[in-house]
């Protein structure tokens, strides 16, 4: 039975708790600890950029995943996640032809609507390149609409590198600047070594005409918009990503809130001004 | 509004047309000693001459005030939340079958509606702050929503306060003026009645009931008054956000995470605290797994769990989470209070703990910081 066919148990009460299913395709080994799965919904997944969906293995658990695949061309249904809890162990242990539950898309996108005649600033630490990878393809997909465009990606290790064959063709166009850093190098390392917000004050950009993504741990995140914002760059052009606990995805278990947002279903991405006041302060 | 005589003998009638419309009828009764929301079979089960008396971290029930009156108790200990949005609830069901997952959902529309006969004013509002909550934003809890749209109202307006009461501070009380079915207040010998909306005017044209007399409508208005005016605890709603939003730092947090001991009381009580976590099992054979429902609390220390740890880890910040919440969050949004002032929070508080007291702290350290300020 395909996909589609078993949807149509969807529908009905409790829908908004209800996994559709959809099928593995491929489950790609993308660094130790990090794996893709690329899912079939039965058909085109509609999505923006900067989405997530909650996905459920049966007696296992749900999790938000964010979606990073291409939303320019409609196709199968793409995650990279890290195994750090039982769902994600799970979740990256599943083979081609299993069936996951899936819930979504939610949250808000990445604003790259507003990036057009812009310079766009994406920085990334970590497992935050995967929801910025579909802005990136959105962006490059229409390249001639924006100025500069720029990524920043920070790992903790050669090792932890993330979409690495994609990283290197990236870094041969023209029209695309990509800077790498590791925290802490091996000896096959060249590039460079510290924190990716060392990267800022280097590179070139219009910081008054910008737009800035970031996505990674919440402290990067902070030291980012800091070194962004000393340079320049408007801090209602400066977006981020925020990380919570979340259990339902549509902003009715509560968990995820932070100061008067649901990140679930105001966020994730979220303008810097709207939540600076509580970005920084502790335990909030 | 015409305002009917329901005698005290007619209360079962009442009970008797609401059964004989389909619905399951919950009202107080007593349980183990104790004012209890439970299946209401006839009037004579109701708390008749049953006090209770609460403060902080105490509620007390005295069995001998005259019986001739039934909802003097005013709150029971737990309120209505656990019936239109359950602790514990089946989300779905998942069997494994040669064609892959084959989900069942419970449906709430197989339950029979629920009649929850004597809500209290406050109850009422917070049980309409549940409608803006889980009803009414983008995405539904479509159970709840059934279960909401198919029950009946019947408010009991509130003649007497608790201690620990302050809905009049917070305009929730101690009178409903809308979204309840039928109204009751409870004066000598019965109870002058109201319609607030279709089904209860309909209902209560199948009772015939008399009118109130004018006497009869002033003593109750005049219960009422009394008992909004009998309360001394106050949450003054005024710059309540920004006091809060402004003073995420103030050490008075830390003051009170020093006495809190973080059980999660006053979250199970609330009657508009609305979170909920998920548990999933499965059988042995792997063939069956399901996803439960239950009532959370921002007071655990997993609430806040992610990757590497738990975001609040003192209970200072978990306390601080609830109030701000409650307080200024909700505000924003669901535009209300997330509190009506039914005081359950300072009655099961094992320490004691008062939001009134405390907010008003916090206006006084505001205040003084402010004062300070302005000195050269």
């Amino acid at each position: 039975m395909q996909p589609e066919t078993l949807n149509h148990l969807a529908a009905g009460p409790g829908r908004t708790f209800r996994p559709l299913w959809a099928r593995v395709l491929r489950v790609r080994r993308e660094t130790h600890d990090t794996w893709t799965l690329t899912l079939d919904t039965g058909g085109p997944f509609a999505f923006a950029p900067g989405q997530f969906n909650m996905l459920y293995v049966p007696g296992v658990g749900e999790v938000p995943i964010s979606i990073s695949g291409d939303p320019t061309s409609p196709g199968p249904l793409v995650h990279t996640l890290r195994a750090v809890g039982a769902v994600t162990r799970a979740l990256c242990s599943l083979k081609p032809g299993d069936l996951v539950g899936v819930r979504g898309p939610f949250g808000t996108p990445w604003p790259v609507d507003r990036a057009e005649g812009l310079d766009v600033v994406i920085v990334a630490g970590g497992i935050g390149l995967a929801p910025l990878r579909p802005a990136l393809y959105y962006l490059l997909r229409r390249r001639e609409w924006y100025g500069k465009i720029v990524l920043l990606y920070g790992a903790r290790s050669p090792r932890d590198l993330l979409y690495r064959r994609e990283l290197e063709r990236w870094r041969g166009r023209f029209d695309l600047v990509v800077e790498v850093t590791v925290d802490h190098a091996d000896p096959s390392w060249r590039g460079h070594v510290g924190v990716v917000t060392r990267l800022i004050p280097e590179v070139s950009f219009d910081p008054w005409n910008t737009l800035a993504l970031v996505c990674g741990p919440e402290i990067m995140m902070r030291f980012t918009a800091q070194a962004l914002l000393d340079r320049k760059v408007p801090p209602e052009n400066l977006y981020l990503s925020l990380e919570r606990n979340m259990q339902c995805g549509v902003g009715l278990c509560g968990h995820c809130q932070l100061g008067p947002f649901f990140v679930c279903k105001d966020g994730p991405v979220f303008a810097y001004p709207r939540v600076a006041p509580f970005l920084g302060k502790r335990e909030v | 509004m015409n305002a009917y005589w329901l005698s005290r003998d007619r209360l079962d009638a009442l009970l008797e047309a609401l059964k004989r419309r389909g619905y399951r009828v919950i009202g107080p009764v007593m349980r183990e000693g104790l004012p209890t929301l439970a299946p209401l079979e006839r009037a004579r089960d109701l708390p008749w001459g049953v006090e209770a008396r609460a403060a902080p971290g105490r509620y007390e029930v005295r069995e001998d005030a005259p019986k001739a009156r039934a909802f003097d108790f005013v709150l029971t200990p737990q309120g209505w939340k656990r019936l239109l949005f359950p602790p514990e609830r089946l989300l779905f069901r998942v069997r494994r079958t040669d064609l892959g997952y084959e989900v069942t959902t419970p449906d709430p529309e197989a339950e029979p509606p629920l009649a929850l006969f004597g809500v209290r004013p406050c109850e009422l509002r917070a049980i309409q702050i549940h409608d803006r909550v889980l009803s009414q934003g983008p995405f539904a809890d479509e159970a709840y929503t059934a279960r909401r749209r198919a029950a009946f109202i019947v408010v009991v307006q509130c003649t007497r306060s608790l201690e620990t009461c302050f809905c009049a501070s917070v305009g929730t009380g101690p009178e409903a003026r809308e979204g309840f079915d039928l109204a009751l207040t409870e004066v000598t010998d019965g109870f002058v009645v109201v319609s607030g909306s279709f089904k209860g005017a309909d209902l209560l044209q199948e009772m015939d009931l008399p009118e109130a007399t004018e006497a009869q409508q002033r003593e109750a208005r005049e219960a009422v008054a009394r008992a909004a005016r009998s309360q001394r605890r106050r949450l003054d709603p005024q710059g309540l956000r920004d006091l809060l939003y402004g003073n995420l730092e103030s050490p008075l947090w830390q003051e009170i995470g020093e006495r809190c001991i973080g059980c999660g009381n006053c979250t199970m009580v609330c009657p508009t605290c609305f979170c909920t976590t998920v548990e999933d099992g499965s059988d042995l054979s792997g063939r069956e797994a399901w996803r439960i429902q239950r009532w959370d609390s921002c007071f655990s220390v997993e609430y806040a769990y992610i990757h590497g740890g738990s975001i609040r880890r003192s209970v200072a910040s978990r306390y601080r989470q609830w109030l701000t919440h409650k307080l200024a969050g909700w505000q924003d949004q669901f535009g209300t209070l997330g509190c009506v002032g039914c005081g359950r929070c300072i009655v099961w508080c094992p320490v004691g703990i008062d939001l009134t007291e405390e907010v008003a702290r916090f206006r006084e350290q505001h205040a003084a910081v402010a004062a300070q300020e302005e000195q050269p």
